[in-house]
């Protein structure tokens, strides 16, 4: 242990700490901008410096390791006059936009300015002229309002393993993004949003298409319905200014009636349904020698690094469609027919925590309806800016059930949105399909949590089932290259895009840390003890889609519905 | 260092490129060298020098254009033989900076980062090169440097660089 002094107070705290982390152990605030626990830790911005007894400057604390006897002032004026200094002379290069800016009221920049109290810039710096960058239908990257942090970079580079961002130039030229600038829609950019999430500044944000949203519902002549992800019932709370881990499906779906639309289904439906497609899948290909480890579909970001970066192994992907695109086949036929709706008039929206949904719904394998599928994707992000426009407080609204058959699901549909929640919704079908029997329990907890790759052995029948379940990008590569080495014995591979699954998607609620996504994670999981059936098989309005419609898993309609293929892109090309 | 000047084109340039990388193949830490002596092989590092390196060295894009657009020893555009910086300092910025760069772009007809189709002049933009009292300034290949231009010098000045 090593003991310091700051601001007067005494703190032990183990050897290789921060002095940011001494002090928050005693209260001590720091302002910090380019650091973010775990994930950008390069003293860049300057903005944390802190006055430490005998050294000849101020030191940052972000990254200044504590050393015995050491003592620190964070908040002497000289310190404050420093850090309102590094404030202006980014602010004096910045766009002052924030009244029509997406990150208004939720950016540390102006929570920053804010707190120093800054009320002119004595600056008047040049001002960098770059280009916005709106070319991908999921991201916009506006560099003018970037501050050089190099967060994106870190988390992009160092936890999704895709380095799609570098910083580029010197100095006053700085520039982050793409190499040659390229636009972030032509190249290996996986569009998981996971650079707007930690971003601290509007300078990445999401593709607000919440208007698109409001003239559907404007228009009389359409049939304008939604479904929502697993994980946006854990996240809503958030962006409406509730606690993390506060659950409002209820109040969700009544809202979503109050902004007018006119069927509230649910993406857990076709979660379900996907379990069902997914599992006889597998099993096809364990009784018949296909090809194995097969690897989950449903996480449209993982896809697209599957086909930039491992598209030898595009084979080993199931050629289930994301529970989403599912969703937005069988909207515009099974349903369409069974309600008497032409096609033409649904307007079909999709609420989800992820910004790559908002791609994949514009790819050209998702008309197989005869129209685009899925109309439009808003991020949990988006749909709470919606809620606050409307005035719905989630407070205050009843709880409401989903309409029926779209709406009906399951528990194990809804864990999908929690890393390893596929696998295990896959799990309790699969045991229960092939053994006959009754599962004692369905919960299996070897799949849950935050470890970068879990693995299981999980005897079904006479066939231990090996798996494993990855989540991150960077995760996803340590199995990945295992399959290339021919060293990996699994029958099925979970991968989400996202660390945490999808309740830390690309377009959850900002801030989403370690923290967070434990606790959407453990609301997740009460959401499925709170379920009467909580196994995929059981819904029966999947049994019905079935009997009415598709006739069995796999079969005709099936493949031509929700079955895909994929295509092999590399990179740099 | 000239662009290769026989019609096989880039096929026996990328043999030669190949050559540099083929010692740092899978190694990223040879960026550097790598791309140092493409620069000498090529004369510049376009687009798909640098794909090739990335792919050759098992690094991304990003990080290799990173590097280059760090130092400026390494071009991204073909060098003509004589560089003509136009200085867009504050100084200079205010006193006509831009009226300098239109009347060169009239006289030479290539815009800023670009070279004339005779490899004559490369035409770049720079932040002030310390002649503030001289602005609107140039200097020229790193070390001539003309003050206080007025569009109809340019010719003259022009001229002493064949
Ligand atoms: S990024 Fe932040 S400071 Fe900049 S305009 Fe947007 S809200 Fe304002
Ligand atoms: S969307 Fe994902 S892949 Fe694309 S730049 Fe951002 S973090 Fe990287
Ligand atoms: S885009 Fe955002 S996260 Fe990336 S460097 Fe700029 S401010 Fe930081
Ligand atoms: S927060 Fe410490 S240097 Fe940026
Ligand atoms: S501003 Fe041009 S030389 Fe200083």
């Amino acid at each position: 242990m090593i003991n310091l002094t700051i601001d007067n107070q005494k703190v032990a705290i183990e050897e290789g700490s921060t002095i940011l982390d001494a002090a928050q152990i005693v209260g001590a605030k720091i302002p910090t901008l380019c650091y973010l626990k775990e994930i950008n830790v390069i003293g860049a911005c300057r903005i944390c410096m802190v006055e430490v007894q005998g050294a000849r400057t101020f030191v940052p604390a972000c990254v200044a390791p504590v050393a015995e006897g050491m003592v620190v002032r964070t908040n002497t004026p000289s310190v404050i006059k420093a850090r309102k200094l590094v404030l202006e002379l980014i602010l004096s290069d910045h766009p002052m936009e924030c009244l029509t800016c997406v990150r208004n009221q939720n950016c540390e920049l102006q929570t920053l300015a804010e707190e120093f109290g800054i009320s002119e810039i004595r600056f008047d710096g040049a001002k960098t002229e770059y280009p916005i960058d709106d070319s991908s239908p999921a991201l916009i990257r506006d560099p003018r309002k970037c501050v050089l942090c190099r967060r994106c970079i870190s988390v992009c580079t160092n936890v999704q393993t895709v380095q799609a961002l570098a910083a580029e130039n010197r100095g006053f030229d700085t520039l982050i993004a793409p190499a040659f600038n390229d636009k972030l829609a032509d190249m290996e950019c996986v569009q998981c949003g996971q650079c707007s999430l930690v971003c601290p500044t509007g300078a990445i944000v999401e593709k607000d298409d919440v208007d698109k949203v409001w003239a559907a519902l404007a228009d009389p002549k359409k049939h304008v319905l939604v479904q929502t992800a697993p994980a946006t019932r854990v996240q809503l709370g958030e962006a409406v200014g509730a606690e993390p881990g506060s659950i409002f499906t209820g109040q969700m779906v009544a809202g979503l009636r109050r902004l007018g639309f006119d069927k509230v289904f649910d993406t857990d439906f076709t979660a379900d349904l996907t379990i069902l497609e997914e599992g006889n899948e597998l099993l096809q290909r364990v009784t018949q020698g296909g090809t194995l480890p097969m690897i989950t579909s449903c996480s449209p970001g993982w896809i697209k690094f599957c086909e930039h970066f491992y598209p030898d192994l595009l084979d080993h992907l199931s050629t289930c469609k994301s529970p989403q695109q599912m969703f937005g086949a069988l909207a515009k036929t099974y349903y369409a027919k069974k309600e008497g709706v032409d096609p033409a008039d649904i307007y079909s929206v999709s609420i989800m925590p992820c910004t790559a949904k908002k791609y994949e719904c514009q790819r050209p394998e998702m008309f197989s309806s005869g129209y685009q599928d899925v109309d439009v994707v808003l991020t949990s992000r988006e749909l709470g800016r919606m809620f606050k426009q409307a005035g719905l407080d989630c407070s205050n609204l009843p709880e409401e059930e989903y309409d029926a058959p779209l709406g009906i699901s399951t528990g194990a549909g809804e864990i999908f949105g929690a890393s390893g929640g596929v696998m295990e919704a896959a799990l309790r079908t699969v045991y229960e399909v092939v053994t006959g029997q009754t599962l004692e329990s369905v919960d299996f907890e070897v799949c849950r949590g935050l470890t970068g790759v879990k693995e299981a052995t999980v005897q079904v029948g006479d066939l231990p089932v090996k798996v494993a379940i990855t989540n991150g990008l960077g995760n996803a590569r340590k199995v990945l290259d295992k399959i290339r080495a021919g060293e990996a014995d699994y029958h099925f591979i979970e991968v989400m895009t996202c660390p945490g699954g999808c309740i830390g998607g690309g377009g959850s609620p900002i801030p989403t840390n370690t923290n967070i996504r434990l606790k959407r994670i453990d609301a997740t999981y009460t959401e499925d003890e709170r379920m009467v059936l909580r196994k995929s098989h059981e819904n029966p309005a999947v049994t019905a889609l079935y009997e009415e419609f598709l006739e069995k898993p796999l079969g005709h309609k099936s493949h031509k519905l929700l079955h895909t293929h994929y295509t092999p892109r590399g990179v740099n090309k | 260092m000239a662009e290769c000047a026989c019609n096989c084109g880039e096929d026996e340039l990328t043999k030669q490129l190949d050559k540099i990388i083929d010692p740092y193949r899978g190694q990223p830490g040879g960026l550097i060298q790598v791309l140092t002596k493409s620069q000498e092989l090529i004369g510049y590092l376009p687009k798909w020098v640098q794909v090739r390196i990335a792919e050759g060295l098992g690094v991304s894009l990003q990080e290799v254009y990173g590097v280059v657009t760090f130092y400026a020893f390494f071009s991204l555009i073909p060098r003509g033989r004589h560089k003509l910086s136009v200085c867009a300092g504050t100084a200079c910025y205010v006193k006509g900076m831009k009226t300098l760069i239109k009347s060169l772009r009239d006289v030479i007809g290539v815009k800023p980062g670009q070279t004339t189709p005779d490899s004559r002049f490369t035409l770049e933009i720079v932040r002030c090169i310390g002649a503030c009292g001289l602005a609107p300034a140039m200097i020229v290949d790193g070390k001539d440097v003309h003050g206080r231009i007025e569009p109809e010098q340019i010719p003259e000045i022009l001229e002493q660089y064949a």
